[in-house]
């Protein structure tokens, strides 16, 4: 039984596929390592929050992770714990039930702190703009550096977005807020 | 619509899907598309003892303020949060007595991408002795927003209750739109909307199967499954114009035709899916180590399932042969023949064989549907009638229901169960069976979605 299956992981499979969009993802990567090395030197570390999403835009989020658009190739990583982020990644709307929890995560985060909102929800409230449930989108909680628009943006989007903070990051001295 | 007396609404037989109320009746849905009502008296009906009805009393409570009279379960179930400021002490978790006992929080923010909710889990060492999940967090009045509005115009948020069955959401919408104002969307639409549901049915088998071995620290299978879930939603992409295929439901038919290439690429993604399943499926079976995690690791007994009359896989792997594919049924599944693949096990490891076996048959579907797609119209406008109307389809994770009343063209109240609903009970009790390290695989082989039934 044993020596069944290891003759048979002997056996040598062709390379499966693994590329989509080989131009998209190239050029993305010359940018990233571009901008990202010049300024920083060093790796940046994303905390995703879902503030009330539908859950579309933690797919594609969790997509850029995969080994067509490989993220942590750019250096960029997503982490468990607000405390060793440098990105708060917010997702979905600004839910009611869910502001306590947003701002502790941002107040957990060590400063300087860049803020993302992805996907239309976070950007302005999206199609639940205007819900008693909700207050709007990630700006109507936490200033706001940068917007991915999209419903939900497509994991090439998504890491476009965070390539053009980072070449923000780079001609602009890095935003300094006072802690709350 | 059956209207029964108090007495008769609590005795009502059945298998219990889902209720609500509106302004005058509570409502209750029972397999396979039963619907009965019981009149409001006071803003109150009487509970009904079936056990998957807590959280839609609770619900029904929290948007409503009616409430279900001798509910054992009174706690609220979206409203978290009453004071102007947004805060609000956080509620008393019980936990049972006993030495050493203590309990872990987790969330509402999660370690992974993934929505939030908060876990309770009562701890004597490693052993779960019990979780309570607390949700609502996602809540963002979805039900509230589509009242007042055209079913073409709520289709927008009907596609927003759970993102990752976008497709599925929007066909149980549009079935309970077609059946509220007595249409018959083209046949070319229907084939259209089940190649879309089928699609989305393998993005998320494939990648939860993956990430469940990912969980387990196999990564060369959440990686390739990872693959297959970003060729199908590109191939999505060639064919319909989006990763998702969101709001290309519509009530009526569908949003748009299938692009030109969108077959090729449909098939392709399908041809290099088929050829790798069999050699990844290996993979899963014969690594110990993986099986190890997986085999006998949350289990939901059979009875369990059939008490909640849980849908889905997560109902499939413990014996329940429910699919809304077959019963009630709906165009155009009856022509292609369905096999429902059962378990008794009701673990971890057969929820995912279960899903592994529905992959090869939507890949079938999909290429019959695409081989016989009939050539008509792909949609029609819905007349401005009135009517009311219960619509399904089967998701990924199990059967979605819809409940629309159209007056005269607008939608004058809405109901909508997500199949996670009867799910997330059987979370609470699978975690239970196993040890806290073993949670994360539990909850990502139901995949109960969040949103879903925040609503």
């Amino acid at each position: 039984m044993v020596w069944k299956t290891l003759a048979r992981h002997f056996i040598s499979h062709p390379a499966p596929p693994c590329k989509a969009n080989d131009a998209a993802v190239a050029a993305l990567r010359q940018r990233l390592a571009a901008a990202g090395h010049k300024k920083l030197g060093r790796s940046l570390a994303i905390r995703h929050v879902a503030a009330g999403s539908c859950n579309g835009c933690e797919l594609e989020l969790r997509a850029t992770q995969n080994l067509v658009y490989d993220l942590t190739q750019y250096g960029l990583s997503f982490t468990p714990s607000p405390r060793h982020a440098d990105i708060l990644l917010i997702t979905g709307v600004a839910g009611g039930n869910m502001l306590t929890a947003v701002r502790q995560a941002r107040e957990a985060m060590p400063e300087p702190v860049l803020v993302i909102a992805v996907g239309d929800c976070a950007v302005d409230g999206g199609v639940f703009k205007g819900s008693p449930a909700i207050t709007g989108g990630a700006d109507s909680i936490l200033q706001v550096d940068l917007v991915v628009a999209g419903c939900p943006p497509a994991p090439a989007q998504i890491i476009e977005g965070l390539l053009a903070l980072l070449e923000v990051n780079d001609t602009a001295p890095r935003p300094v807020r006072v802690p709350r | 619509m059956k209207l029964l007396s108090s007495e008769d609404w609590q005795a009502y037989p059945g298998k219990f899907i889902a209720l609500w109320t509106d302004a005058h009746y509570a409502y209750a849905l029972y397999q396979p598309a039963e619907l009965v009502a019981t009149l409001l008296v006071n803003g109150a009906y009487p509970a009904l003892s079936h056990k998957g009805a807590g959280w839609f009393q609770r619900l029904a409570h929290d948007s409503n303020g009616h409430t279900a009279i001798g509910a054992t379960d009174t706690r609220p179930a979206i409203e978290h949060f009453r004071s102007s400021d947004g805060t609000a002490s956080w509620p008393e978790f019980s936990s049972p007595s006993g030495e050493g006992i203590h309990q872990v929080a987790v969330g509402p923010i999660h370690a992974a991408i993934i929505e939030p909710g908060h876990f309770r889990f009562s701890l004597r060492g490693e052993e779960v002795l019990k979780l309570e999940a607390r949700l609502g967090y996602s809540h963002k009045g979805t039900l509230a927003l589509i009242r007042g509005k055209s079913p073409r115009l709520a289709a927008r948020f009907a596609a927003r209750v759970s993102g990752d069955a976008t497709v599925a959401h929007g066909i149980a919408f549009a079935h309970a739109a077609e059946a509220a104002l007595g249409v018959t969307p083209p046949e070319r639409a229907v084939y259209l909307r089940a190649i879309m549901a089928e699609l989305e049915r393998l993005a998320n088998h494939g990648s939860d199967i993956g990430a469940i071995a990912g969980d387990a620290g196999f990564s060369f299978l959440d990686a390739r499954f990872a693959w297959h879930r970003e060729t199908l939603c590109e191939a999505a992409k060639a064919a319909f114009g989006h990763r998702l295929m969101m709001d290309m439901v519509i009530p009526g038919g569908v949003a748009g035709d299938i692009l030109l290439g969108g077959m090729a690429a449909i098939l392709a993604a399908l041809l290099a899916l088929e050829s790798e399943l069999p050699g990844l499926t290996r993979v899963f079976e014969d690594y110990a180590s993986l099986q190890d995690r997986l085999v006998g690791t949350g289990i939901v007994p059979p009875q369990l399932a059939q008490a909640y009359a849980a849908g889905g896989f997560t109902g499939r792997a413990s014996g329940q042969n429910h699919d809304a594919r077959v019963s009630p049924g709906y165009a155009p599944y009856e022509h292609f023949g369905l096999e429902v693949p059962v378990e008794q096990d009701g673990d971890v490891a057969a929820r995912i064989r279960i899903r592994l076996a529905e992959i090869i048959e939507s890949i079938r579907f999909i290429r019959d549907m695409l081989t016989n797609l009939p050539d008509t119209a792909i949609v029609i406008a819905p007349p401005s009638g009135s009517g009311s109307g219960v619509g399904v389809a089967e998701s990924f994770r199990g059967p979605v229901w819809h409940w629309l009343r159209i007056e005269s063209g607008t939608i004058a109240d809405v109901f909508i169960a997500d199949a996670s609903t009867l799910q997330w009970p059987l979370v609470e009790f699978a975690a239970t069976t196993a040890i806290l390290a073993d949670f994360p695989l539990i909850n990502k082989s139901i995949n109960a979605s969040y949103s879903g039934v925040d609503l």
